[in-house]
C-alpha cells in the first residue's frame, strides 16, 4: 500500500484488500458483490474471492458457518484477490476467529461489538473477549455496535427484530462505501429494483446503508476513522466493461460458440457445487435455442449430451471432479464414436466429496488420462473469469471441427470470482461453420477429412447417409464393426493422431511475462495465473531472471512448448494439486521441473510463489 | 428433406441391413427383429427419420440390423442417450432396444426416469430372464432359485416384474408381447408408435442357450389360447380355446379371478371389460402369472399425457416467441461502464 493524502482528506492507495466475514446468514456474499459492482463502476481493477462453507445454513455463530468475501481492488493491475486483507469486517466472534490469521499486521478490523455476546464468544471458541484484552493490539480495531445502530436506523419501517437485524450487512456496507468514497446510488437503485414488491424491505435496507454512511460522516471524532481513495485503473483498454464471474462467462462463451458455429446447444447436466451456476444461466437462455436437460444423474447427463451430438447438435455436459468421474465411460463412447462433446469440469478439492466449495486443480490427470483404453481428448484450461468466455468458444470450435470431446478445466475459484470484463461484440468474433455430410457418394460414417482426420458428421434425418455407430471398434474403411487386430491398431493410431494434430490449430506457447529463455521460468495453468503473474513481476523488479509461462492448452500441449521450456535453466511448476502438470511435462518432455504445490483449498498467495522463485534462484546460482 | 419422385411403399426387406446377423441360431431376437421390420413397413416409417438406440447386451446389437440410423451405446444408458436424441430433434422417431439386465439392472435408474419424464419413444425391453452376453448369470427378472454360473445354489434375489416397474415409474403406455407371436407383436408395436410419449413394451424372449424354455409354460403355441390373454380396449377379457374363460373381479378379495362362462352362474356379462386407461386395472393385470392365470399381452395401459420433449420445446418456442435473442444485449445486461 503506497499511502498519500489527497486534497479531500482521503489517503490515496494503489491497492486495497477487504475481507467481509460473517455468519452464513449475514449476507456477506451479497455485501461483497455489491461493493465489487460499485468499485468496478468507478473504474478500479479488481478481483474477488467468495469463500463460503458447503453447508447452506450452518449453526449460527459457529466457525464452520463463517462465510467470507474478499475483494482486492486497485488503480494498478491487481490480478489476484489479495494475499493479506488490509481491512477485515467481522460480523461476529467466529468470523474474527477464522479470518484474523490472514490479516495484514497493522490492518484495520471493523467488528460488530453487538454480536460479541458470551454465547457467540463461546461458540467461536474464545475464552476471553478479544475486544477486551490486548490480543488485537497488532491491529487497528474499530468496535462498533452495528446491530444496535442498524435496529435504530430501520425502526420506522416496523419490521420484526429478526428482519430488521438482517439489514446490518447494508449498514456495514454503507460505512465501507463512505470509507472508500464510493457512490451509494448504484446499490440503492439495485435494492429498489430487487425489492420492488416489498418497498418496506427496500427502504429499510436503503436506510441502513445511509445510516452506516452517515455514521462515517459524523462520528469521525469518536471513531477516528480514516478515508481512503483508490483511483481508476487507467491502463485498461478502452471499451465497455462489466463485472463477470467465471461460471457466467463460461455459459455465455458456450452460447457464443453455438451462435458462431450456428449449431444449437444442448446441456445435459446434474447439479453439483461449484458448477451448478452453468445450468442456472443456460436454462434461462432458451430464446437462443438452448435446451437444458437436468438429468437423473451425471451419467445420464453426459449421455443425453452425446445423444444430442449424435442427432447433430452440440452436446455439452458440466460438472465437478466427482461427477466427471461418473461420466468417464460415456466420454469413452464419444471418443470411440467420434462425436463432438464439450465437458466442463469446474474443479474442487478432492478426492471423493473432498471440499465442495474449496478450489483445487487436481483433476488434470483425470482430464488427460482418466479413461479406459487409449482415449485421447482435447483439454483446455480457463485462467480467470473473463478468459472463460473465450475458452467456451474455443471448446465449441475444436469439438465440432475435430469431432471430439473437449474438456474444459475451470475451478471453483474462477467459477465464483468476479472481475472486470471488456464486453466483446459478438459480430466481431470469427465465425466457424459446422459441416454436416449430406453427400451419399462414397459415404461411410468414419470417412475422414484428410487434413483434420475428423470423421464426417451425417445427422439422422439425412437421406441416403443412414448408418449405425457404437462403442465397438469400427473398420477404418467402412465404419462397420471390426474385430480385426490390425484395424484396431490403425484406429487407435488415427484417434491419437487426430488429437495430436490439434496442436497445429492452437497458438504457439507464449511467454506471458519475461523472456524466451533464461535462468528461471514459472509454469502455471488455470486459476494460478494472477498469483504467478504478480510474483514474477515482483521478482523481476528485484532483478531476478525469471519468466512466466501460462499454459492454456493442456492437451495437446502447444507445439513449441518443449523447446521453450528447455530454454530455461530451471522450471518451477506451480499448481494447486500434488504435482500433476509437473508429471505431465516430465512424461512428455523429460522435464526436470521443480514442483511447487498447494492443496489447502485456498488460492496461492503471491508471496508463496515469490519465496519459491527467490529460493530457486539461489539454487540455480 | 429428400425429394420423393416416386413414393414406393417400403417392405420389411427394406429395413434389413447388409450386416450379417450374429445372434445364436434359434434366438428369439431373430423373431423380434422380423416383427420390428414388419412394423416399420406397416407404419410407413421413413428410414432416415428413424433412429434405433440400444445399450449393451444381446438385444442391444439390434440397431446394426435395421436399415435406419442407429446408435449402439453403453451398458444401461440408452434411455439417456435416446432422450438426448429426441430433445435435439423431436421429429425423429426413436426406438429404444434393451434387455432385462441392461434396462432393469445397470440401467434401472435411467429406465425409471425415461418413463417418468414420458419422453416420446418406443422402448422394447427384451426379457429373457438371464444375462446372455456375459454367459448365463442370473438377471433381475430371473426366478427365485434360478441356478446359473453365479448362483450355483439357486438365486436368492427376488425378481422384478418389468411391467409393474414401468407402471410404478409413471409410464403412460405399457404393453406386452412374445418374441414368436409374429401376428400380434407388430400390432402392439404400431400402437406403441402411435402413443405420443414413452411407450414401454415388454417382450418375452427366449434365450436358447442359457435359459431355454423359461416361458414355455405360457408361450407354447398349442396351449397359448389357454395360457395367454390378448387384451383389447373396451372388449371383455375372454380367452381360452373355447372362448369360455374370462377374468372377473372379486370385490371381497379385491383381486382378479378366472371364471368359466356358463359355470357357477357366470355369464359373459360378468367378465371384466378391459379399459386401457384404468391404471389400477393395469397394475392388477400385469401381476397375473401362469399357470394360475393367463399371461396378459397386448396394450395393457395407455393414458397419454404431454410428452417431455413436447413440453421442453413448448417452453423453448415460447421463449423464442416472447424474447428477442440479442446476444450483445444479453452480455450487456446489468451494470456496465465505459473506459
Amino acid at each position: 500500500m503506497n499511502v498519500q493524502t489527497n486534497a479531500q482528506g482521503f489517503e490515496e492507495l494503489d491497492t486495497v484488500c477487504i475481507r467481509f466475514a460473517g455468519d452464513s446468514g449475514d449476507g456477506m456474499q451479497l455485501t461483497g458483490t455489491q461493493f465489487s459492482v460499485v468499485t468496478a463502476l468507478e473504474g478500479s481493477d479488481l478481483a474477488t474471492f467468495p469463500d463460503f462453507p458447503a453447508e447452506i445454513r450452518a449453526p449460527v455463530g459457529t466457525t464452520f458457518g463463517v462465510s467470507a468475501f474478499q475483494i482486492n481492488f486497485g488503480s494498478v493491475e491487481v490480478s489476484t484477490a489479495g494475499d493479506e486483507p488490509d481491512v477485515l469486517v467481522a460480523m461476529n466472534p467466529a468470523a474474527l476467529m477464522v479470518s484474523l490469521a490472514g490479516l495484514r499486521l497493522g490492518g484495520l478490523i471493523i467488528v460488530d461489538e453487538g454480536a460479541f455476546s458470551k454465547r457467540n464468544l463461546d461458540k467461536a471458541g474464545y475464552i476471553e473477549n478479544p475486544l477486551e484484552d490486548d490480543s488485537l493490539s497488532d491491529y487497528q480495531v474499530q468496535k462498533l455496535d452495528i446491530t444496535k445502530m442498524t435496529l435504530e436506523s430501520v425502526k420506522e419501517f416496523g419490521l420484526g427484530k429478526k428482519d430488521a437485524i438482517r439489514s446490518k450487512n447494508m449498514w456495514t456496507l454503507g460505512l465501507i462505501l463512505w470509507m472508500f468514497g464510493r457512490a451509494r446510488k448504484p446499490i440503492t437503485d439495485w435494492l429498489e429494483q430487487k425489492f420492488k414488491k416489498l418497498p418496506d424491505v427496500a427502504n429499510a435496507n436503503i436506510a441502513a446503508i445511509n445510516a452506516g454512511h452517515a455514521f462515517g460522516e459524523t462520528a469521525e471524532t469518536s471513531a477516528n476513522l480514516s478515508r481512503y481513495h483508490v483511483g481508476k485503473h487507467t491502463t485498461e483498454e478502452s471499451g465497455e466493461y462489466r463485472t463477470v464471474n467465471g461460471n457466467q462467462a463460461l455459459a455465455w462463451g458456450l452460447v457464443a460458440g453455438s451462435q458462431l458455429g450456428d449449431i444449437p446447444l444442448l446441456l445435459g447436466t446434474y447439479p453439483i457445487t461449484p458448477a451448478s451456476a452453468l445450468l442456472h444461466t443456460l436454462s434461462g437462455l432458451k430464446e437462443y435455442g438452448v435446451v437444458t436437460f437436468q438429468a437423473e444423474d451425471e451419467i445420464a447427463a453426459v449421455c443425453g449430451a452425446i445423444g444430442a451430438s449424435f442427432a447433430g447438435q452440440l452436446g455439452v455436459t458440466s460438472s465437478s471432479g466427482p461427477g466427471i468421474a461418473l461420466k468417464t465411460e460415456a466420454i469413452g463412447l464419444a471418443i470411440s464414436t467420434e462425436l463432438p462433446l464439450v465437458i466442463i469440469d469446474v474443479q474442487r478439492a478432492g478426492p471423493s466429496t473432498g471440499l465442495p466449495t474449496k478450489t483445487e486443480q487436481s483433476d488434470l490427470h483425470q482430464a488427460v488420462w482418466g479413461r479406459n483404453g487409449d482415449s485421447p481428448i482435447v483439454v483446455l484450461a480457463t485462467s480467470n473469469p473473463q478468459d472463460c468466455f473465450d475458452v467456451g468458444i474455443e471448446a465449441v470450435r475444436l469439438a465440432t471441427k475435430y469431432m471430439t470431446p473437449v474438456m474444459v478445466l475451470s475451478d471453483g475459484y474462477i467459477g465464483n470470482a468476479s472481475e472486470p470484463w471488456r464486453i466483446p461484440d459478438i459480430n466481431s468474433l470469427e465465425k466457424f461453420s459446422v459441416k454436416y455430410c449430406t453427400d451419399p457418394e462414397g459415404f461411410h460414417p468414419f470417412k475422414r477429412d484428410p487434413e483434420t482426420l475428423a470423421r464426417v458428421w451425417a445427422k439422422p434425418g439425412t437421406p441416403n447417409c443412414l448408418h449405425r455407430i457404437g462403442g465397438i471398434e469400427k473398420d477404418y474403411d467402412t465404419g462397420h464393426i471390426s474385430y480385426e487386430p490390425g484395424n484396431h491398431q490403425k484406429m487407435t493410431d488415427v484417434r491419437a493422431a487426430k488429437i495430436a494434430g490439434v496442436a497445429n490449430d492452437i497458438p504457439e506457447q507464449e511467454v506471458s511475462l519475461g523472456t524466451s529463455g533464461g535462468k528461471l521460468a514459472v509454469v502455471g495453468w488455470g486459476s494460478t495465473r494472477g498469483s504467478i503473474h504478480q510474483a514474477v513481476k515482483r521478482a523481476r523488479e528485484e532483478n531476478i531472471d525469471v519468466s512466466h509461462i501460462h499454459i492454456s492448452n493442456i492437451w495437446p500441449l502447444p507445439r513449441n512448448l518443449k523447446k521453450l521450456l528447455n530454454s530455461f535453466d530451471k522450471v518451477i511448476v506451480a499448481e494447486m494439486n500434488n504435482g500433476q502438470m509437473n508429471n505431465l511435462l516430465r512424461a512428455e518432455y523429460l522435464l526436470d521441473g521443480y514442483s511447487l504445490t498447494k492443496v489447502s483449498g485456498q488460492p496461492f498467495k503471491i508471496t508463496e510463489i515469490l519465496d519459491c522463485i527467490q529460493k530457486q534462484e539461489l539454487e540455480v546460482g | 428433406m429428400n425429394e420423393q419422385t416416386d413414393i414406393k411403399k417400403l417392405t420389411f426387406k427394406d429395413f434389413e441391413t447388409d450386416q450379417e446377423v450374429r445372434w445364436c441360431p434359434g434366438c428369439g431376437d431373430y423373431a423380434v427383429l422380423k416383427a420390428v421390420q414388419i412394423t416399420l413397413a406397416n407404419i410407413g416409417a421413413t428410414p432416415e427419420n428413424t433412429v434405433f438406440v440400444s445399450g449393451i447386451g444381446c438385444s442391444s446389437r439390434f440397431p446394426y440390423y435395421v436399415e435406419t440410423y442407429g446408435f449402439h451405446t453403453i451398458h444401461g444408458r440408452a434411455p439417456a442417450v435416446a432422450t438426448g436424441v429426441k430433445l435435439a430433434n423431436p421429429d425423429l422417431d426413436v426406438w429404444l432396444v434393451t434387455g432385462d439386465g441392461d434396462g432393469l439392472s445397470i440401467g434401472g435408474n435411467h429406465m425409471l426416469h425415461v418413463l417418468r419424464r414420458n419422453v416420446n419413444m418406443q422402448i422394447m425391453l427384451f426379457n429373457n430372464e438371464i444375462y446372455g452376453l456375459t454367459k448365463g448369470q442370473y438377471s433381475p427378472t430371473s426366478k427365485l432359485g434360478a441356478k446359473t454360473p453365479s448362483t450355483p445354489l439357486g438365486s436368492v434375489d427376488l425378481p422384478l416384474n418389468p411391467c409393474s416397474f414401468a407402471l410404478g415409474s409413471g409410464a403412460r403406455f405399457v404393453a406386452r408381447g412374445i418374441d414368436t407371436a409374429l401376428k400380434a407383436l407388430p400390432g402392439t408395436l404400431a400402437r406403441a408408435k402411435d402413443h405420443r410419449g414413452a411407450s414401454f413394451v415388454e417382450i418375452f424372449q427366449n434365450c436358447i442357450v442359457f435359459n431355454d424354455k423359461t416361458f414355455e409354460h405360457f408361450t407354447l403355441k398349442k396351449e397359448a389360447a389357454n395360457t395367454q390373454i390378448h387384451v383389447e380396449h373396451e372388449k371383455p377379457m375372454i380367452y381360452g380355446k373355447e372362448k369360455n374363460m374370462g377374468l372377473v373381479f372379486n370385490l371381497e378379495k379385491f383381486a382378479l379371478e378366472t371364471a368359466i362362462i356358463g359355470e357357477n352362474g357366470v355369464s359373459e356379462d360378468d367378465i371384466l371389460v378391459h379399459n386401457e386407461t384404468n391404471k389400477i386395472m393395469a397394475q392388477m393385470l400385469v401381476e397375473l402369472t401362469a399357470p394360475d392365470f393367463p399371461v396378459v399381452c397386448g396394450v395393457i395401459y395407455c393414458d397419454p399425457e404431454e410428452s417431455y420433449d413436447d413440453a421442453v420445446h413448448r417452453q423453448v418456442k415460447g421463449a423464442k416467441d416472447n424474447k428477442k435473442a440479442d446476444f450483445n444485449a444479453l452480455i450487456r445486461q446489468g451494470r456496465t461502464w465505459t473506459v
